[in-house]
């Protein structure tokens, strides 16, 4: 026992500092965050090390142990594929087309909503505009090909009785609808969602700014320009800068639930379903680990790249 | 209030229009499936049933609700719902607290760890390769266990703990209480909020999955309502729905000729959404500040 206490007096003050004992001397915290962690390091870091099957010839009996490198091999393949150019351009062009009109449709939303006086008005429109954002996509797959269906679909009726069209239209099986059918359904879906942020922006604006312009004699119309606009600019370019990092994400569940008929998928074929095909249901694993490697690592880019370019404007993601 | 010119008055005109039409076109759907559902099928086959019912029936309803695949799915999906939310949000605001606390060492390992995740992942292939190798397919587990954690409502509670005034947690301290202790007794009890709405996104989620599922899950009887209701809406023809069905609503059915696939799978996915609607108030009264501390990170 003596030994003991003397041992401890001996540890000099600056020695209890050691990592290892405030380690220890924080279990309990500590305790809190690694179980997480563990399990982040789980479920998302070691499918980053999976990916090293991309450069692979994996092989399942093997395992990644025991499975050949074969280098750019998988890439090559990709990029050589009579489906390369189809996919990439299905994608840029999903995208770019939900990008044009599904990013600024919640701006303008929001720019409605904030004229409308009527607070009743307002709130049915909110309530009912959010909705759909909480329903999963096969529902809203099923209200769309229940609308869309020759068999009595409302959009058919719609159109016969306005005499656009004499024969009721298979929109879901004819190619040249399906962006249309596809960038629609996702404006639909999350247009009043997406508003509720530009909204609180909306409300931020100082008041006073509006009674100055009412002074001056400006219209409402030109004060949504020249007040409104500029001051919900800062929210509008971090989520510009989201949207453009996730530009290659053309849709999964969208295109997987919607282009049903194999006729589409010259049209509806996007990275993400096409690593689906290829991966989950030919089982080509290491082809198509490389496919979604050669996506994330653009993404990264494109996602750095709209972060240098706000920062010179003064509005950094990071 | 300054009176409005002419263009303005014509802006307001318009802009009602305008929302008035989004507040139909975005209901409309909803209703009409509701209505085809309470509608007889051979009636709606006939065509014309858009806003109210024209035959009414509770037939397709009678049809779902003695499928036992389907209220089987209805179970899985109540049950991983419960499980997964309570579960996850318990280990993610304890996991939040713990990354409040100055003093954890290596925290900003800890946070850097969490941040890359959010824009770098393996993908669907080499994640599909981990759920297999830890041996979860067909496992009721495969929908708790990798959703455990969310970073994203991690760092919203971290924001949120760390706004509560500091003086309770030090007095607290005073007491004899452990960081254990007080995250129970004094932060959880403060957090009603946002535990609310991270709750409720948490639950939707869980609820609406069904991609995943239609890859982990083989088993019949572990798939949740969403991947169920897929199966039928993807199965065009009748008689393949049919024998989807089990034999005891299949004995209904032939009974009930009326019963067709366009009514039956209206009144599935009517059954798939009702949960939704009815956390839908308490949802709208939280979610606003959900998405505003959500964004506030960013």
């Amino acid at each position: 026992m003596a030994q003991i206490s003397v041992e401890q007096k001996a540890v000099p003050k600056r020695k209890r500092d050691n990592g290892f004992l405030r380690f220890f001397k924080q279990w309990d915290i500590q305790l809190m965050v690694l179980p997480a962690l563990a399990l982040i390091f789980v479920f998302s870091y070691i499918p980053m090390y999976g990916i090293l099957m991309a450069f692979q010839d994996f092989n399942i009996f093997k395992g990644m142990g025991g499975s050949p490198f074969v280098g750019m091999k998988h890439f090559q393949m990709f990029f050589e594929s009579p489906e390369f150019m189809n996919v990439m351009r299905n994608t840029i062009v999903i995208s770019l087309l939900k990008f044009a009109i599904g990013f600024p449709a919640p701006i303008l939303l929001a720019l409605m909503l904030n004229e409308v006086r009527h607070m009743f008005f307002k709130r049915l429109v909110q309530t009912v505009s959010y909705l759909p954002h909480f329903l999963s996509w096969v529902i809203v797959s099923g209200f769309v090909v229940s609308l869309l269906s020759t068999d009595n679909g409302s959009v058919n009726i719609l159109m016969e009785k306005m005499n656009l069209i004499k024969e009721p239209i298979n929109f879901l099986s004819l190619p040249e609808y399906f962006w249309g059918i596809l960038v629609t359904t996702g404006v639909w879906k999350e247009i009043g969602f997406s508003s509720i942020v530009y909204l609180a922006a909306v409300a931020g604006v100082d008041p006073h700014m509006y009674e100055a312009a009412d002074m001056d004699g400006a219209s409402k119309f030109r004060q949504i320009f020249t007040i409104t606009l500029p001051s919900i600019m800062p929210v509008v370019i971090i989520f510009m800068i989201l949207a453009i990092g996730n530009l290659l994400t053309a849709g999964f569940e969208d295109i997987l639930l919607l282009a049903k008929n194999p006729v589409l998928r010259g049209v509806s074929d996007v990275i993400d379903t096409y690593v689906y095909r290829i991966g989950i249901e030919n089982s080509r694993f290491s082809y198509a680990t490389a496919v979604g490697l050669f996506k994330a690592v653009i993404s990264v880019m494109l996602l750095t790249i709209a972060n240098v370019i706000a920062r010179r404007s003064g509005n950094s993601l990071w | 209030m300054v009176r409005l010119g002419f263009g303005d008055r014509f802006m307001m005109i318009m802009i009602y229009i305008f929302l008035a039409f989004l507040a139909f076109v975005t209901f409309y759907p909803f209703w009409n499936a509701l209505v085809v559902s309470f509608n007889s099928g051979a009636d709606t086959s006939l065509g014309g049933v858009t806003f109210w019912p024209r035959d009414f029936t509770l037939e397709n309803y009678e049809i779902v609700f003695q499928d036992k695949r389907l209220l089987n799915g209805f179970g899985i999906s109540v049950a991983r719902t419960i499980v997964g939310t309570i579960t996850s949000i318990l280990v993610t605001s304890v996991f939040a607290y713990g990354m409040t606390k100055r003093e954890l060492m290596g925290r900003k390992y800890y946070m850097i760890m969490c941040i890359v995740t959010m824009y770098f992942g393996g993908g669907l292939i080499p994640s599909f390769m981990l759920i297999r190798g830890l041996g979860l397919m067909d496992s009721f587990w495969v929908f708790i266990i990798p959703g455990l954690v969310s970073v994203w409502n991690m760092i919203i509670f971290r924001t949120f703990f760390a706004g509560l005034p500091n003086g309770l947690e030090e007095s607290a301290k005073i007491d004899g209480a452990g960081n254990w202790g007080i995250f129970f007794k004094i932060i959880l009890p403060l957090s009603g909020p946002v535990i609310a709405t991270l709750s409720l996104f948490t639950a939707i989620s869980h609820w609406n999955e069904w991609f995943l599922p239609s890859i982990y899950i083989n088993k019949e009887d572990l798939l949740p309502i969403q991947t169920i209701l897929r199966q039928i809406l993807n199965s065009n023809i009748m008689s393949e729905q049919m024998s989807n069905l089990d034999s005891a609503s299949q004995a209904a059915l032939s009974r009930m000729q009326s019963v067709t696939t366009k009514s039956l799978s209206m009144a599935t996915m009517i059954v798939a959404t009702v949960p939704i609607i009815m956390v839908y108030p308490f949802v709208q009264k939280h979610f606003v500040k959900g998405v505003l501390v959500g964004s506030l990170k960013e």
